[in-house]
C-alpha cells in the first residue's frame, strides 16, 4: 500500500520507492531506507501534507510525495 | 591555511562558525539557511586562519545549487582540514556525509555537535570507537553554547599540520574492484580529487565530470560506461544508486556499533506539536501567534515613535532659526537632519522589535511548522510548503528571501517563490504602512492591508502557475525539535540584519534626504513629480508624491522619509486625505523592488527575469492601488 493511504497512528514498515529520483535520493538522505519503520503521525486537513516520525525524526511529506513510497503495515 | 565546516542542513555549522567568526551568517533552526559559503579569519593556536562556512548538504551529489557550492567549493580551493559537523541526535543520516567526506581523501575532523539534544534522545556515544572506526578524531561539541569550540579547534589546527588524510572505508569486494579499475585509469592531474575518489564521483555520473574526462581521458569513456552497465546488471539498480547505498548501509553500522539507545525523555517539546501541528488549533495558534506578533510590534513602535519625532522637530526648528530654511545652507541641513529622523524615528521602532521577534520565531523552530500548516495553500499558488521560507524572511527583507529561493529543486519553483516574495512588505515597507496608515488611521487598517496584500499574492500566484504549468515536486521537510533560542544568537543576528540597514541603507537616506532637499531648494522637484505626474494622477494621489516614490526605488524607506519632506515636514493628515495615505501605502508595498533585491534578482534568475519580475511588479502595484482606493472610499 502507499503511505498515503495509512491512517494516523499506524506504524508501518517502508517497501520501497516509486517516482522520481530526485524524490528517492533526498528521502534517502532524511534516512527513509527500504526496512525502516515509521510511525504516521498525523494527516493535515484539507490535501495537507503528512507528518511522519522514523528514527526520532519528523518528517513532513507532501501527498505528492507519499503516494510515491509503498509500505506495509507491522 | 583554510578549514571548511560541512555538514548536513541544521546540523550547527553556521552557530558554531558565529561564534568562533561574529555574527556573519544566517542561522535559523530550519534546514537549508545557509545557501552560499561565508568566509572569515580566525585566529587559532596563534595561527591566522580562514574559516569557510558552507551550505548545509545531504551529500555531494550537486543535486540543489546548495549543494552544488559546496562540492565546487571542495574541488576547486585548497582546504587544509575538513570540519564535518555532524549533529549526534541523528547520527546514522549524519554519517552518510561523513563517509562520502572520507572519500575525498582530505584530512578531517568529525564536530559531534548538539550532544546535549542526544543525551535527551537517551543516548549514549562510544566516542573513542567511532574515532578508530572512522580513523579521524572526533570532538564533541554543544555549539551553541560554545562548549567544546575550542578543543575542535586545536584538534582541527592539529590535523591540518599533520596532513595525513584519513583512509576512506571500504565498500562491497564487487564495487572496490570497479573503483580501482577506473581510479588505475587516472593519474590524479586532471583534477584537484585523487585518482580514487575522482573514480567514484565518475561512477556515480557526475555530469560536471564528464566533460573532463572526455577532454582529458578520451580512452576511458567506453570502459566507464562499461563500469556502470555492470554494476547496474549484478546488483539491479543503477550504479549511483549502489554507492549512496553502500554508503547509507556504512553509516547506519557504525551508528549502531557506537550508539547505545537508553530511555528517551518525553518532554514538552514532544507535547507542544500535539497543539501546533493540530487541523484546528494549529491554525487558531499561528493566527494568535502573528497576531500577537504584529501587536507587539506595532505596539514598541508607535509608543517610541512621537517622542523621538518630536526631538527631531525641535532640532529643526533650532537650524531653522540658526540658519534660515530659505537659505541653501539652512535648507540643507535640516535636509540631513530629516533623514537621520527617518532612520531613528521612523524605521529604528519597528525594525528593532520586528528582527528580534523574528530572530526569535525562527530559533525556536516555528518557521517549518508554518511549513507544514501552509503546504495546502502554498500548492493552491503552484508551490509547497517549503516555499513559505523565502515568505517569512521576505518579512524581515526581500534580499535574504530571494536567496533562499536556491533551497527549491526546480528553476520553475524558484522563479515563481522569487518573483512571489518580492510582493511580501519587508520590514522597511513594514515601516512604511506602520509610520503612514497605522500611526494615522490606526492598527486595524495596517493590518487589513496586510491580508490585502495576501490575497493580492495568491491571486498572482495563481496566476502565474497557471501560465507555468509544470508539477511542483511537493514538501520533503523536517521537522527540527523546540529549541530555547539564547539571548546571544538572537541579539547577534538582530545586530547582523540591522547592521546592513546602517551601514547601507541609512547614508543613503540622509544623502536622498539632502539631495531631496536641495532639488526643492531650487524648484526643480516640480519637474521631476511632473515626469511621474502620469502614474500619481491614475492613482488619484497629488502631484507632490512622485518624487518620493522614484527614491522608493533606492530603498523602501525613502518613500517615507522623503513623503515627510516632500510635503514640508508637516503632519500628513493634513495634506493627505486618508484614501490617498491607503492608496499610496498599497502602491508602495507592491511596486519595483528596491536595488539591493534588483540587483539580487538579477544574480539569481538572470536579466531576464529580473525584468519581467520588475515590470510585474509595476502592474500588480497599479491595479492593487486602485482596488484599495475603491475599497478605501466606499468603505471610509
Amino acid at each position: 500500500m502507499k503511505l498515503l493511504d495509512v491512517k494516523s497512528g499506524k506504524k508501518v514498515c517502508i517497501v520501497g520507492f516509486e517516482g522520481s529520483r530526485g524524490v528517492e535520493l533526498k528521502l534517502r538522505q532524511l534516512g527513509l531506507l527500504p526496512g525502516d519503520t515509521a510511525k504516521v503521525i498525523r494527516h493535515a486537513p484539507l490535501g495537507g501534507p503528512i507528518l511522519i516520525e522514523c528514527k526520532g525524526r519528523r518528517i513532513a511529506l507532501g501527498r505528492g510525495i507519499a503516494v510515491q513510497i509503498l509500505v506495509e503495515e507491522v | 591555511m583554510r578549514f571548511a565546516l560541512i555538514g548536513q542542513p541544521n546540523c550547527g555549522k553556521s552557530t558554531l562558525f558565529n561564534h568562533v567568526a561574529g555574527y556573519k551568517a544566517e542561522t535559523g533552526n530550519f534546514a537549508g539557511t545557509t545557501v552560499t559559503y561565508t568566509e572569515s579569519k580566525i585566529l587559532v593556536s596563534g595561527e591566522k586562519i580562514d574559516l569557510v562556512d558552507l551550505p548545509g548538504t545531504y551529500s555531494l551529489s550537486g543535486m540543489n545549487p546548495a549543494e552544488k557550492v559546496t562540492l565546487q567549493y571542495l574541488t576547486s580551493r585548497e582546504v587544509s582540514v575538513i570540519i564535518n559537523v555532524v549533529d549526534a541526535s541523528h547520527l546514522a543520516q549524519g554519517l552518510g556525509l561523513t563517509v562520502e567526506l572520507l572519500e575525498m581523501q582530505k584530512p578531517l575532523v568529525v564536530a559531534l555537535n548538539m550532544m546535549d539534544e542526544a543525551a535527551r534522545e537517551g543516548m549514549t556515544i562510544d566516542i573513542p570507537e567511532l574515532q578508530s572506526l572512522l580513523g579521524t578524531p572526533v570532538v564533541p561539541l554543544i555549539a551553541s553554547k560554545g562548549r567544546g569550540v575550542r578543543n575542535l579547534f586545536v584538534t582541527a589546527h592539529y590535523v591540518a599540520k599533520q596532513d595525513n588524510p584519513p583512509k576512506r572505508l571500504t565498500y562491497a569486494k564487487d564495487l572496490e574492484e570497479v573503483i580501482l579499475e577506473i581510479a588505475g585509469n587516472l593519474d590524479g592531474k586532471a583534477a584537484i580529487l585523487e585518482p580514487e575518489p575522482f573514480a567514484i564521483k565518475l561512477l556515480e555520473g557526475d555530469i560536471q565530470w564528464q566533460g573532463q574526462i572526455h577532454d582529458e581521458y578520451p580512452q576511458l569513456l567506453p570502459k566507464l560506461n562499461h563500469a556502470q552497465l555492470m554494476i547496474e546488471q549484478t546488483r539491479g539498480q543503477s550504479a549511483d544508486w549502489v554507492i549512496s547505498g553502500e554508503r547509507q548501509a556504512l553509516a547506519t553500522n557504525l551508528a549502531s556499533a557506537v550508539v547505545l539507545q537508553g530511555e528517551r525523555r518525553v518532554s514538552w517539546r514532544d507535547r507542544i506539536d500535539d497543539i501546533l501541528l493540530h487541523p484546528v488549533f494549529g491554525y487558531v495558534a499561528l493566527v494568535l501567534i502573528m497576531f500577537l506578533f504584529f501587536e507587539i510590534v506595532y505596539g514598541i513602535g508607535s509608543i517610541l515613535e512621537t517622542p523621538l519625532l518630536n526631538i527631531f522637530s525641535q532640532l529643526e526648528v533650532f537650524l531653522d532659526n540658526l540658519f534660515g530654511a530659505d537659505k541653501l545652507l539652512g535648507a540643507s541641513l535640516i535636509g540631513i537632519v530629516q533623514g537621520i529622523a527617518g532612520g531613528v524615528a521612523i524605521v529604528f521602532p519597528y525594525l528593532v522589535p520586528f528582527l528580534l521577534g523574528l530572530g526569535f520565531l525562527e530559533d525556536i523552530g516555528y518557521l517549518p511548522r508554518i511549513a507544514f500548516l501552509m503546504d495546502t495553500l502554498m500548492k493552491r499558488i503552484g508551490l509547497h510548503g517549503n516555499a513559505i521560507v523565502p515568505f517569512i524572511l521576505g518579512y524581515g527583507c526581500n534580499v535574504p528571501a530571494v536567496m533562499s529561493t536556491r533551497m527549491l529543486e526546480n528553476r520553475r519553483d524558484r522563479f515563481l517563490a522569487a518573483a512571489l516574495s518580492t510582493l511580501v512588505p519587508c520590514a522597511a515597507r513594514i515601516a512604511v504602512v506602520f509610520g503612514l496608515v497605522a500611526f494615522y488611521l490606526g492598527p486595524t487598517v495596517a493590518l487589513a492591508i496586510y491580508f490585502f496584500n495576501l490575497i493580492v499574492i495568491a491571486i498572482t500566484g495563481r496566476i502565474l502557475s497557471g501560465l507555468l504549468p509544470e508539477k511542483t515536486p511537493g514538501l520533503i521537510l523536517e521537522m527540527p525539535v523546540y529549541r530555547i533560542p539564547t539571548f546571544r544568537t538572537v541579539i547577534h543576528k538582530t545586530w547582523f540584519r540591522l547592521h546592513e540597514f546602517v551601514v547601507e541603507a541609512w547614508p543613503i537616506l540622509i544623502a536622498g534626504s539632502l539631495v531631496l532637499a536641495i532639488l526643492i531648494y531650487y524648484n526643480l522637484d516640480n519637474n521631476i513629480n511632473t515626469l511621474v505626474r502620469p502614474i500619481t494622477w491614475i492613482l488619484g494621489l497629488p502631484a507632490a508624491v512622485g518624487l518620493p516614490l522614484i527614491f522608493g526605488i533606492l530603498r523602501k524607506e525613502l518613500s517615507l522619509v522623503m513623503l515627510y519632506q516632500a510635503l514640508g515636514g508637516v503632519d500628513f493628515s493634513d495634506v493627505l486625505t486618508s484614501v490617498h495615505l491607503i492608496t499610496y501605502a498599497v502602491f508602495v508595498v507592491f511596486y519595483i523592488p528596491c536595488l539591493a533585491t534588483l540587483a539580487v534578482l538579477k544574480r539569481e534568475l538572470g536579466t531576464r527575469n529580473m525584468v519581467i519580475i520588475t515590470l510585474l511588479t509595476v502592474v500588480i502595484a497599479m491595479i492593487a492601488a486602485q482596488i484599495a482606493r475603491l475599497l478605501a472610499t466606499i468603505l471610509l
